[in-house]
């Protein structure tokens, strides 16, 4: 009964979402949107897309003119990544048993499948200016290697300590080169490198190095997350 | 039609924080919550049948139709951000079985 | 009808009858395992609107990380009630 009430009050609620936002002004039907109306026409005109020069435009947002964003969403996860490691990590730590023994197979394979993974991780960052991609999913490829080892031997601990040193690293040279930006040209995360031409490897100017980094701060933090759920406090 | 679906998905999530009692269950309301925001938000930079993915090879290409990048430029963090705030709730999670043995919010209750 | 409009109408119906089965299942592992599906519907759904970059962001982190830590989760508790 409780169940049925429920749904009918959310189902409700969906209705009437639909019939607020059905084809006002503010809110064009579905796929009938003008983009020279919105902000985003500006983001596709001639003039923006050179001054930025990535052959990506979602890339041309995210690093190119929201990217004081960027580094709020990147606090946001090293906070979050700081926040398990404060519940989760306290004591001595020692590899939580998931009862299985590798075999030799699997130890080989996986070996060989780590180096795929990181290659295709590394393809996808360093060409995220010119095709889809970039650091976050780089990031998150580069931490699903990391889970592949733990997954593939059940004595393996990666060297966390390295991991925070390279997070902090990586994140305290994303915010250096913002600030070369006030010296070199006038505004934090100026685009101070010559951009190139659209479509080649070495273009965007700090694009491509904001996205590297971007990219060994996720990778780090989100194998730390992991490394923190796979290890538990030892019994005396 | 399918911004339809992404409206009654985040609808469904809510019913699911609203019926279920599982700390487990209440962290994948949230996340089937979370997936059709990112279905809506991005529905809305849809431009048409004829539109192309905002990937340019030069810039002779700018006059054709492109999707709105913003949107999904958007989403991009958002998914990002959206794996650290579900592993912090699941560490809370885990936190919560260590003191009471229990995910169930009832007999918690009870237990306290 | 374009096949726009069929593909939009299958992966829609598709998703809200996953996420229903997320919602309601009994079992904690199932309800986890129907969250990674629905992850891949979305991808499809991100595809179809031509969103790649979010697609390929949702592939890797929706159905591999998240799934694997609830996973990580239920198996530790798993363990502590076997003990």
């Amino acid at each position: 009964m409780r169940k049925l009430f429920g749904l009918a009050i959310t189902f409700a609620l969906g209705l009437v979402i639909i019939l607020a936002l059905n084809n006002t002004v503010n809110f064009p039907a579905f796929g009938e949107v003008n983009l020279s109306e919105r902000i985003s026409g500006a983001y596709l005109s001639e003039d923006n897309v050179e001054e930025v020069g990535s052959a990506n435009l979602v890339t041309s947002i995210v690093i190119g003119f929201r990217t004081f964003d960027t580094l709020g969403e990147v606090t946001v996860l090293f906070i979050s990544s700081l926040g398990v490691a404060f519940i989760l990590g306290r004591k001595k730590q020692k590899r939580m048993n998931l009862n299985f023994k590798p075999n030799f197979m699997l130890r080989v394979g996986s070996n060989i499948l780590l180096a795929i993974i990181l290659v295709t991780s590394f393809y996808i960052i360093l060409h995220g200016h010119l095709s889809p991609g970039g650091g976050f999913p780089g990031g998150a490829m580069i931490a699903s290697s990391v889970l592949l080892l733990y997954l593939a031997d059940d004595r393996f601990r990666s060297n966390i300590k390295g991991f925070k040193l390279l997070e902090g690293f990586a994140g305290s040279l994303f915010v250096i080169i913002g600030l070369l930006g006030l010296v070199f040209a006038t505004a934090f995360f100026a685009n101070y490198l010559p951009t190139g031409t659209i479509g080649n490897f070495l273009s965007a100017g700090i694009i491509p190095i904001i996205y590297v980094l971007i990219g060994l701060k996720v990778g780090s933090e989100i194998a730390g997350i992991i490394d923190n759920f796979l290890t538990e406090e030892e019994r005396a | 039609m399918i911004q339809y679906a992404s409206i009654f998905l985040f609808v469904l999530g809510l019913y699911g924080l609203f019926i279920n009692k599982n700390v487990i269950k209440l962290i994948v309301s949230l996340n089937v919550m979370e997936i059709g925001l990112f279905i809506f938000i991005i529905s809305i930079g849809y431009v048409g049948d004829n539109a192309i993915a905002p990937i340019i090879s030069n810039t002779q290409d700018l006059g054709l139709i492109y999707v709105d990048p913003l949107p999904q430029a958007l989403v991009l963090t958002a998914i990002v951000i959206g794996v650290g705030t579900t592993a912090l709730a699941l560490a809370i999670a885990k936190s919560i079985y260590n003191t009471y043995q229990t995910f169930d919010l009832d007999e918690m209750e009870e237990s306290a | 009808m374009t096949f726009f409009d069929f593909l939009s109408i299958v992966v829609g119906v598709l998703l809200l009858v996953i996420a229903f089965l997320a919602i309601n299942s009994k079992k904690l592992i199932n309800s986890v395992l129907f969250l990674s599906a629905l992850s891949m519907l979305a991808v499809v759904a991100f595809v179809l609107m031509k969103a790649p970059d979010v697609a390929i962001t949702e592939a890797v982190i929706g159905s591999g990380l998240v799934t694997s830590l609830f996973v990580f989760t239920l198996l530790s508790v798993r363990e502590e009630k076997l003990k």
